[in-house]
């Protein structure tokens, strides 16, 4: 088994007709998501990519049973688009949208609290379970399935661990890009543990980075609960302090958050830190 | 997003925080007729920059009379200010804020931030203020005070309150605090700010809280939704090149080093940089082309890299999935068009149409080092840009 996500998944996609929402379902289909249907007001009733597109989340899940949704609508719109999803019932939320003001995801992180929707992103890749299910912008060729279980919170060093994966013959069970803002959905820890509880992954690799101290927080669950092997790389070591490295969450400031402090906590955790990004595969095989 | 102080006392008038009379001025005379429309017995002169840590090089000035204010206003203005916020080639002072002064009793701490770890507004006081407060946090932690918000709440008294009391303050200053507290919280939420820091807040002989400086940085995600926020920019502030970069949607960060990056993504874009330190070298450069990029942006993108010139040669590293390989060559091939390109140029190009790419690239007349393996690359670039310097 994978987590989050297998081949039965329902997914739909708010923001479907828009550029980035119709490229990506097209991708997705072509990969073999089960995509049911996609969300755009004012144009429910419409058939887009061979699809039914619905008016409201709700609609689209009355009609379909999707129990997963994509969200692919500018920043300004996509609080709204999260919190419609967790009204109508979706049960794993990716947001895939960069660029949301940090207050609007607070009120959405609040909002949120107890209704027991799962929430990946924003500012991320999505998830992918190789050869059943993708989610997201992650170019599908690059994945074969197998036991690797990848978590990052960036997108194209997920690239760059799935294709060392796979070269390595190991492949993935399920790669989940929990995404680069301060003010996320799922962390680390959330990740791991369905990991750790997933039979067909056998080993993990974590990808963290400058700012905040979800992957010190990582370390110490690893070190409590996680037998399985993880291999872990931390980017951003000669990031200046008091700039943003891109991502909106890549920031050292006050001293915190540095990368020196990540690499510490993972190893004083016992987890295997490789300090070149080329190693990450390697490494895996040689933890298995 | 940064603003100077005397804007962010502007926004504090606004929302009813106490500062210091005063007003900015761009030119000696200027300053000279401040001092005396203020009026008083000395005044303080200081020099507008986006950085602290302004005092300890002359930023800030106590002047005794209206010509004292012209004279300092003389000496900064037209200056660059080196302090240890700002690296070596420091930040024009293009105008200097004129303060009325106050007789200080005690300064305190105040800010407001988003804490990611809690995800909630917090406060954070101490009573150990005008120092700088990751020191008192660090040494003392026991002087420092937080308080996270609701956001289904809001800032409530009682939180006002216990602040008020940690900081020792007494009647009719635990109401002032609070005023000032709500104040923060109010501006914070209408202006999508990401930080404000009142370092120090001063309770003066008379007991008044005022803020003796203030700072605000805004969240960039958010500043296209605030015009009056966006109109308080000033490039003269920022790197030329990264002003440049922001134009054309990349994310682009200069550094001290001599070897050039160019890469999708911001987490490859960095674990690159690292890469080239591990190999020997020095990154010279932070630069995220994005996903959705075009032709237009890597070749803007290249010029960017080759306009700094130190860069003695240039690391490209695409992990192709949205981005397309081929994109990225043509991007390279219109920028060599356009500039001439005198430094060795290492190319890894991987994932979607990466042969297409390289074959772009391999009919040309750059000094062009493909590379199919990004350890050997950073290895090759690293070699090429030592024997150049």
């Amino acid at each position: 088994m994978s987590i989050l996500i297998d081949k039965d998944t329902k997914v739909i996609c708010q923001g479907f007709t828009g550029k980035q929402g119709t490229f990506h379902s097209q991708q997705a289909l072509d990969y073999g998501t089960k995509l049911v249907g996609g969300v755009t007001p004012e144009r429910g009733g419409e058939t887009h990519l061979g699809l039914p597109v619905f008016n409201t989340v709700q609609d689209a899940v009355n009609d379909t049973g999707a129990t997963a949704s994509v969200i692919y609508v500018p920043p300004f719109y996509a609080a709204d688009a999260i919190l419609e999803a967790v009204d109508a019932g979706i049960q794993l939320i990716v947001c895939i949208t960069e660029g949301i003001p940090i207050l609007q995801m607070l009120r959405v992180k609040a909002a949120m609290a107890g209704t027991g929707a799962l929430l990946i992103g924003p500012n991320c890749p999505g998830v992918i379970t190789p050869g059943a299910c993708k989610i997201g912008i992650m170019p599908g060729h690059i994945h074969r399935p197998g036991s690797i279980g990848i978590v990052s919170r960036s997108g194209t060093l997920t690239y760059e661990s799935v294709h060392q994966t796979t070269a390595q013959g190991l492949g993935q069970s399920t790669c989940v890009g929990i995404g680069g803002d301060p003010i996320h959905g799922m962390n680390f820890v959330d990740v791991l543990s369905r990991f750790q509880a997933d039979d067909q992954t056998k080993g993990i690799v974590m990808v963290g980075e400058i700012g905040g101290g979800e992957e010190e927080e990582a370390a110490e669950y690893i070190k409590a609960h996680v037998t399985k092997p993880v291999v872990a790389y931390i980017a951003g070591q000669t990031a200046p302090p008091g700039k943003r490295m891109g991502h909106a969450g890549a920031i050292v400031t006050g001293g915190k958050g540095t990368a020196e402090g990540k690499v510490a906590a993972l190893k004083a955790a016992g987890i295997e830190v490789v300090s070149s990004p080329t190693d990450i595969g390697v490494a895996m095989k040689r933890c298995l | 997003m940064n603003i100077h102080e005397y804007q962010a006392k502007q926004l504090f008038l606004h929302y009813a925080i106490p500062a210091p009379d005063g007003k900015q001025a761009a030119s000696p005379e200027g300053a000279e007729q401040v001092a005396k429309e203020l009026g008083g017995e000395s005044w303080v002169v200081k020099a507008q920059v986006h950085a602290g840590g302004r005092g300890k090089v002359g930023g800030v000035k106590l002047a005794k009379s209206p010509a004292e204010v012209a004279g300092f206003s003389r000496d900064m203005l037209g200056k660059r200010l080196v302090t240890k916020q700002t690296g070596a080639e420091g930040l024009p002072i293009n105008s200097v804020l004129i303060e009325k002064t106050y007789p200080i009793k005690r300064e305190l701490y105040l800010s407001v931030l988003v804490d990611r770890g809690s995800q909630r507004i917090i406060f954070i006081a101490s009573a150990a203020g005008g120092m700088d407060i990751e020191t008192v946090a660090h040494e003392t932690p026991e002087q420092i005070i937080t308080v996270p918000v609701h956001p289904a709440a809001g800032l409530q008294g009682y939180q006002c309150r216990k602040v008020a009391y940690a900081l020792g303050l007494k009647g009719a200053q635990i109401k002032a605090l609070g005023k000032i507290m709500q104040g923060l919280y109010d501006l914070f939420l209408a202006k999508d700010a990401s930080q404000i820091e009142i370092n120090p807040l001063i309770e003066t002989d008379s007991g008044e809280l005022m803020a003796l400086d203030a700072k605000i940085n805004f969240d960039d995600n958010a500043v296209e939704a605030h015009p009056d926020i966006r109109a308080m920019k000033d490039p003269a502030q920022e790197d030329e090149k990264e002003n440049k970069a922001q134009q054309f949607g990349l994310n682009y960060i200069t550094l001290e080093g001599n070897i050039g990056c160019m890469v999708n993504g911001a987490g490859l874009a960095m674990a690159t940089m690292d890469l080239v330190k591990l190999k020997g070298g020095q990154p010279a450069n932070f630069l995220d082309v994005g996903g959705g990029t075009s032709v237009e942006k890597v070749c803007e993108a290249f010029k960017l890299i080759l306009s700094d010139h130190s860069v003695k040669a240039v690391l490209v590293n695409i992990f192709g999935g949205i981005v397309q390989c081929d994109i990225i060559a043509a991007g390279i091939l219109a920028a060599v068009e356009q500039v001439h390109v005198a430094v060795p140029v290492v190319v890894r190009l991987e994932g979607t149409n990466a042969e297409q790419g390289r074959a772009l690239l391999s009919n040309t007349g750059l000094n062009l080092y493909a590379a199919d393996d990004l350890a050997h690359a950073a290895e090759q670039v690293v070699a090429l840009a030592k024997e150049a310097a």
